[in-house]
């Protein structure tokens, strides 16, 4: 039975053109190409055998490589930049039949939480145009919410899928460290990078997973460690399941009505046979310094081979170091160039040991916390996605107060544990997220969690 | 520990940076402002925890250092900026810039 790609196809690029393009338009979508899309599609409906995705149309974050689209990690150094390989995630979805209809906006380098860095103009919140998306895939995750997709790449550095998912009222998914395939996805901080996944509901968002997951030859920190079948957990009994409530996660000063959105997320999972438990991850408050130090210094030496030389913008020059410095500066923007300077500076000599070095020994501390959770017999841990909703365009323009918006979702990444955030609520019409967190290679209990949850919320016990 | 202008210009030259004069009192401010919130780490006792550098148990792994290379989809040349004979081509470097000599060096 033909799967209609070509009619799904058609379907997206309208719904882009009625939301995202011209000067009022969303501005999620970077790049297109109808035609070979269209092409895709024709293929995929030729087929005899459909595949897990046969038709479905999707997005990709504009930092992960498609060899007939360019890959700008949306910024001016890598205008017109088309990759000569194709990231892994890319062919694994296009082997199970999706059909890729654009490359998404995003933070330059995905270094931002609103999408206000992006060389090409920020993206507007769907839900309200005065608000920002989240970042750094903030144009993935409004693509997902305004209907154009049903599924998205991303990817996840400090929160930039869960976070944007959260804001966007949709599901975010940041798998295990070396669950998914790196290669071909830019690298910022290659520690803590993952490709993530946004779905319209838990179900896509696990079926898009399913896909990508495993194993993957070109790239050493992929892990070789089963794939299960994320689907088969959708369930709505949580009988045995051990949900910890982290303390830290609630601090006295949290929003009362995300505070509230919480409790009746937890009542929901309690009723479907969850047991909910208070813990401690006692070294949570230390997660935006660890992150703030290790993302920067990892970016600084990833970055430097934007230098003109081999790809990408250069600006001619007489001398090879004043080319390195003119193309560089003209090049990176505002928040990048701030980033390369503070990773260079604790990586300099005299400051290592006491920031790089102790930001990895704290590290250490913040992973055993996790650890520790799960062996006392947690399952999952619930927390909110982000400690408030979408805040307006140039709300927050002091850089650490914008880095704090990642102080619930950066410790899954420093940990390298697997996250989703699912929509729990609206606070005065604006979405809020709340986050499962699994032990690693545990995302078959973390989508029991999330697909409970989703159940809850649409239908209450 | 604050950060002077001169630790700006210092590791902007490290990063190959041309921050302009008229931006580094800004960076100085900024770069202070979100290292004193760096400086809560130093009184964690961290006397017998590893650093690690990466998120699993184990460090960072390597591939096995094998070929054969990635087969490209597109020739290099569409991507260099300038290529010849199959190398990139550069500005000479400064040592050389007073030779009157205006060839790039591959």
């Amino acid at each position: 039975m033909s799967a209609n790609a070509v009619g799904a196809v058609l379907d997206a690029y309208r719904r882009m053109a009625d939301v995202d393009a011209g000067p009022n338009g969303l501005n999620c979508v970077l790049w297109t190409d109808e035609a070979r899309a269209l092409a895709d599609a024709a293929a995929v409906d030729a087929l005899p055998q459909a595949g897990a995705l046969a038709g479905v149309p999707f997005l990709a974050k504009d930092n992960i490589a498609t060899t007939h689209l360019q890959t700008t990690c949306g910024s001016r150094i890598l205008e017109g930049y088309v990759s000569p390989y194709e990231a892994t995630v890319i062919t694994r979805l296009c082997d199970a039949g999706a059909v890729l209809v654009g490359k998404t906006n995003c933070d330059e380098f995905a270094m931002g939480s609103s999408n206000e860095n992006s060389a090409y103009g920020p993206v507007l919140n769907p839900i309200d145009r005065t608000r920002v998306p989240g970042g750094s895939s903030g144009g993935s995750a409004a693509s997902v919410a305004a209907g154009i997709v049903r599924i998205a790449l991303g990817s996840e550095t400090g929160g930039s899928v869960r976070q944007p998912a959260s804001y966007c009222g949709i599901v975010g998914v940041k798998p295990t460290y070396g669950r998914v395939s790196r290669f071909g996805l830019v690298a910022f901080a290659s520690s803590l990078d993952q490709v993530g996944v946004f779905g319209t509901t838990v179900d896509d968002a696990a079926l898009a997973l399913e896909v990508i997951a495993g194993r993957d030859p070109r790239d050493a920190t992929s892990a070789d460690c089963p794939v299960g079948s994320y689907r088969k957990a959708r369930t709505n009994d949580l009988a045995g399941v051990v949900i910890g409530r982290p303390r830290e996660y609630f601090p006295s000063s949290l929003d009362s009505r995300i505070l509230h959105l919480c409790d009746e997320a937890l009542d929901g999972l309690r009723a479907r046979g969850a047991t909910v438990r208070d813990v401690s991850l006692p070294h949570t408050d230390l997660a935006i310094p660890v992150y703030y130090i290790i993302a920067p210094a990892e970016a600084s030496s990833n970055l430097a081979r934007f230098d003109g030389v081999r790809y990408g913008l250069r600006i001619e020059a007489k001398g090879l170091r004043e080319m390195y410095d003119s193309t560089r500066t003209r090049g990176f923007g505002p928040e990048v160039t701030r980033r390369i300077l503070l990773g260079t500076y604790v990586l300099s000599a005299g400051y290592y040991d006491a920031y790089y070095r102790k930001a990895q020994q704290v590290r250490t501390l913040i992973a055993k916390d996790f650890c520790d959770v799960f062996d006392s017999g947690v399952h999952l841990l619930f927390t909110p996605t982000t400690p408030s909703t979408a805040f307006e365009f140039g709300a927050k323009s002091d850089p650490y107060e914008m880095y704090l918006n990642d102080i619930f979702t950066a410790t899954a990444n420093l940990a390298g544990v697997p996250a989703i955030s699912v929509p729990i609520g609206d606070v005065d019409g604006l979405p809020a997220g709340g986050q499962l967190i699994a032990r690693h290679f545990d995302e078959q209990t973390m989508f029991r969690g999330a697909y409970a949850l989703e159940t809850a919320r649409k239908a209450p016990a | 520990m604050t950060i002077g202008p001169d630790d700006v210009r210092h590791v902007a030259a490290l990063a190959r940076l041309a921050v302009p004069e008229s931006r580094i009192p800004e960076l100085v401010s900024q770069l202070n402002d979100i290292l004193s919130h760096m400086g809560v780490l130093g009184r964690v006792d961290t006397s017998s925890v590893t650093a690690v550098a990466g998120a699993g148990d184990a460090n960072m792994p390597l591939r096995a250092d094998l070929g054969p290379p990635i087969a490209l989809v597109h020739p290099i040349a569409s991507f260099a900026p300038q290529l010849r004979d199959g190398f990139f081509l550069v500005p000479r470097l400064a040592t050389h810039e007073d030779s009157g000599d205006d060839e790039l060096s591959e």
